[in-house]
């Protein structure tokens, strides 16, 4: 269906290959996952399919791409439409007309598609795609999910032999990005249309790639292979397959469903060890003394009709980390922006160090509480990154050089004079990052601080807010990424419809959810266990002598919970 | 134990009892709401009437509220509401500081400069008299009226579907300017976002310097998002043409010029510039020029391959929207030969408006759609 023919593709005539010398041939009703880390080409890659790249972009090919025989050499992006689908990976932005219906219709419109047919292939979509109820709907008015499915409705009524789709659940919570990967599921086996999909999550998609496309930087050509192939050899791979590499398991599994079946040993050379515990919140030990970093109190917050927080009570202790778990639209940014002062509560009160955030401003702001926004690029304004980090440094009153040298730590391959918004979306992250952190802010907020970022950027920033924690700042990120709470959040709080519905220690809460789950939970269970490192460290212990050195494990972690509730 | 009137009569009895809640809520054609809005603004300019102008300001925003959709456009209403009680501010204001004071009624005496013969001896403030204000406001509602009846069909007629029904040869230019129209909206949020991320850098959020430092990240988001939403209408097929012949390139292009050239010979006949009896031959040349714009645009459509989908209809309600317009329009148009001192209120001396019978009738009739349309869909269940 797809063939490509020694692609390469750069960017500047001097620069590197951002694809390299591609030989590839993706048959029909092929589900091909685009893998690789952040500024790997993964974009380019999917852009040459349809001939956005270069047609759209620029750049200089070499080989050549035929789409059921079309070349894009002498086939825009336009010319390929009826053959190609795109979906951008923010589908409002992409999105050209009103409501969901005239979405639908519009490539179709563009096509020349006879009327009668245009209607029964809308109705058909909406059916396939579950959006029935919302035809008439605002594109606007929909949820992360609604989004992403409309927008795969609206290039599928122009019945593609190829979907092309970038990054289509990095945006969504659990349940929304399940409901888009069934429907894609449905379109490759039902009426057999070659997906070719990039994603970071990989433990989200990886169980229904055929094949995977694993790109490793400039210049360096692309491994392409089978998953358990390119799994048991990838830097790049979900929480399941470290878990198997850790437990030796050959080939590693894919899915939570081969793990588990291979698990069984594992569970029980662990019985009796359990995982280090974290530092407990307020809600575990309810008589801790200390006063909490931030207080929340009945806190409501209304836009216009539309409720998005109910009457919220959260205390904030140092050393904590708080995940703020739940749907897309649940709060959790209403939350966020209430916690740093945004947004102005319409009930109840919020305070950071006793003071409201509102009356806050300047330096004095900064030190109490400091917010990574969901784009980090809103907070970046200067032209290199050396202006960024003196501008911040004279912001925050803090001795020069602070953000540079905070930056130098987090990414120490960004150069001073790069421009903000030429960084990747983990850069970018790390810079807002470190701006905040040069206040030294007793209160930590990230929202989404995941999107977009590859698996190496993610340790990074899991390492990290560790260490803040441990450092005594309170952290509190709202995030769709179990796999990132699983790591770092001491305490989970689930928003649901303005209300919080579940607030207890992370093992507690995610384990009880098979929606905020993350993976090794789900191969482990009933065992507590969340991550591969708790594993990992747990299976030394076990295997230079596992009788004795259960009962002091369990009585160090006895030790480590009275000593933090003392 | 069930009886069979506790059966039957429900189906029967509700329509009849509420014939309208039943009626199918779809989308009236844009430009029945455009043809209305028209009608309206005629009218207006055709009286000085100060009542008959409020009385369709007020036709206009009554039916906006009546059949205004949930929708971000339909929200503009306002903002022409806005602009129209500027212009008659201005109007008044202007009136007040360069007006000449005729008239005999003093409303109040300002200090006032006498500029020199050669500043045209303009004089500025002054004694305030009455007429002069009157004819001031009078001028400033009516042309008020014009723009809210202009508001009021831009928010009641969605852009999407007036593309809809604009020739397929400017297609492409409308969808660029609906497109336009809706990063406005757009900005607004942007700048919004943008604000409330300085505040948490720690810099002004108020304030002219944070105005300079706002400008910067939004015309970066507005570029990156022209740009995605560029390549995605790429994607999607968007100004694919069909491939047509040499002549039928030279036809399309003859027949505009020939339209336009005769279009600006009949212009010019008509003004009366050449010789004031040839008028008629200037009104066969605009109609003429016309008719090749017609022909070219037509050819040209046909280089587009683009269909419609559920294109709107003229259906009874959409027709006789049109309808209520264009009566409205020739009733103060008949009401204005008829009875030409009730549709133009004297002010020199000031009299208490009339109310011609003829263009009460019209008000009723412009209020009329309010009630004859079907309701717009809702936006959200």
């Amino acid at each position: 269906m797809i063939e490509f023919e020694g692609l390469s593709i750069r960017y500047q005539a001097a620069g590197p290959t951002v694809v390299t010398d591609l030989n590839l041939n993706i048959g029909e009703g092929e589900f091909v996952l685009v893998v690789g880390g952040t500024g790997s080409g993964k974009s380019t890659l999917l852009g040459s399919i349809n001939g956005l790249v270069p047609h759209f972009t620029g750049g200089i090919v070499s080989g050549e791409v035929r789409v059921d025989g079309r070349s894009t050499r002498d086939h825009r992006p336009r010319d390929l439409a009826d053959l190609v689908g795109v979906v951008p990976q923010d589908p409002l932005a992409g999105f050209v007309t009103d409501t969901v219906e005239e979405e639908l219709a519009y490539t179709m419109e563009c096509l020349g598609i006879e009327p009668s047919i245009m209607r029964r292939r809308v109705e058909e979509t909406l059916d396939l795609l579950g959006l029935a109820d919302l035809r008439s709907r605002a594109l606007r008015s929909l949820s992360g999910g609604q989004r992403q499915r409309a927008a795969i409705g609206a290039v599928l009524t122009a019945h593609p032999r190829v979907l092309v789709l970038d990054e289509p659940t990095s945006a969504l919570d659990p349940g929304a990005a399940e409901e888009v990967l069934a429907a894609l599921h449905r379109l490759v086996h039902d009426l057999g249309i070659t997906v070719v999909m990039a994603e970071h999550r990989l433990e989200r998609v990886v169980q229904y790639a055929d094949r995977i496309i694993a790109l490793s930087g400039p210049g360096v050509p692309a491994a392409v292979g089978a998953p358990p192939d390119v799994m048991s050899t990838a830097a790049i791979a979900p929480p399941v397959v470290h878990l198997g590499r850790v437990a030796g398991w050959n080939p590693p599994p894919i899915t939570v469903r081969d793990a588990r079946r291979q698990a069984t040993t594992l569970r029980q050379l662990l019985i009796g060890h359990l995982p280090p515990l974290r530092p407990v919140s307020s809600v575990a030990a309810p008589d801790l003394g200390s006063t909490p970093i931030a207080g929340v109190k009945r806190l409501g917050v209304r836009y216009g009709s539309i409720t998005a927080l109910r009457s919220v009570d959260l205390d904030v202790h140092a050393g904590e980390v708080v995940a703020v778990m739940g749907r897309n639209g649940a709060g959790k940014s209403t939350l966020l922006g209430t916690l740093v002062g945004s947004t102005t509560p319409t009930s109840g009160h919020v305070l950071i160090h006793g003071r409201d955030p509102r009356e806050l401003r300047g330096p004095e702001l900064l030190e109490h509480v400091g917010l990574v926004p969901q784009d980090p690029a809103d907070l970046l304004e200067a032209a290199t990154i050396a202006e960024e980090c003196a501008a911040s440094d004279r912001d925050a009153n803090c001795e020069a050089g602070t953000t540079r040298a905070i930056l130098a730590l987090l990414a120490p391959e960004i150069t001073d004079l790069t421009h903000p918004r030429d960084l990747s979306e983990g850069q970018r992250l790390l810079l807002a990052l470190s701006i905040v952190l040069a206040a030294r802010p007793g209160l930590l907020c990230l929202d989404e601080p995941t999107r977009g970022l590859d698996y190496p950027t993610k340790e990074r920033l899991a390492v990290l807010l560790a260490d803040l924690a441990a450092a005594g700042h309170a952290i509190v990120l709202a995030t769709h990424d179990v796999e990132l709470v699983a790591e770092v959040a001491t305490r989970v709080v689930i928003v649901a419809d303005g209300d919080v519905v579940a607030d207890g220690p992370t093992v507690e809460v995610v384990t009880s959810s098979p929606m905020f789950a993350p993976q090794v939970a789900k191969v482990m269970s009933p065992e507590p266990w969340l991550t591969v490192g708790e594993i990992a460290a747990a299976l030394r212990v076990a295997g230079s002598g596992p009788a004795t050195n259960t009962a002091t494990n369990t009585a160090a972690n006895t030790a480590a919970n009275t000593g933090e509730s003392a | 134990m069930a009886t069979i009137e506790d059966r039957i009569p429900r189906a029967t009895a509700t329509p009849s009892a509420a014939p309208g809640a039943e009626r199918e809520r779809r989308w009236l054609h844009p430009m029945a709401w455009w043809a209305w809005a028209v009608g309206l603004a005629i009218a207006a300019s055709s009286t000085t009437n100060p009542l008959l102008l409020v009385g369709l300001i007020a036709a206009a925003a009554l039916v906006v509220e009546r059949r205004r959709p949930d929708a971000p456009w339909s929200r503009s209403f306002a903002f022409f509401v806005r602009i129209a009680v500027f212009v008659v501010v201005i109007r008044l204001l202007a009136q007040i500081l360069f007006g000449a004071p005729t008239g005999g009624i003093r409303v109040v005496a300002l200090p006032g400069i006498d500029l020199p013969v050669w500043f045209a001896g303009v004089r500025l403030g002054g004694t305030v008299m009455l007429e002069p204000m009157l004819q001031a406001l009078y001028d400033g509602l009516r042309l008020a009226a014009i723009i809210v009846a202009v508001g009021a069909a831009g928010s009641l007629a969605s852009p999407a579907r007036v593309l809809k029904s604009v020739p397929a040869a400017v297609y492409e230019v409308g969808v660029s300017v609906v497109v336009a129209s809706t990063f406005v909206p757009q900005l607004v949020t942007d700048v919004a976002r943008v604000r409330t991320n300085r505040r948490l850098r720690g810099r002004p959020d108020t304030g002219v310097r944070a105005v300079g430092g706002t400008m910067l990240p939004v015309l970066h988001s507005a570029m990156d998002r022209s740009i995605t939403l560029a390549a995605a209408m790429d994607s999607r097929g968007y100004g694919r043409s069909a491939d047509r012949s040499r002549t039928h390139r030279l036809l399309t292009g003859g027949a505009l010029l020939t339209g336009l050239v005769l279009v600006v010979i009949g212009v010019f006949l008509l003004l009366g510039v050449a010789a004031p009896t040839w008028g008629a031959w200037g009104l066969i040349a605009v109609a003429a020029g016309l008719g090749f714009a017609a022909v070219s645009l037509t050819l040209a459509g046909r280089r587009s391959v683009r269909t419609r989908y559920r294109p709107n209809t003229w259906r009874a309600p959409d027709i006789s929207t049109a309808l209520c317009g264009a009566a409205t329009a020739a009733l103060f148009i008949a009401a204005a030969r008829i009875d030409p001192a009730g549709m133009t209120t004297a002010t020199e001396p000031p009299v208490w408006p009339s109310l011609p019978w003829l263009s009460l009738v019209g008000l009723a009739i412009a209020l009329a759609p309010g009630w004859l349309t079907p309701d717009p869909p809702q936006a959200a269940p």
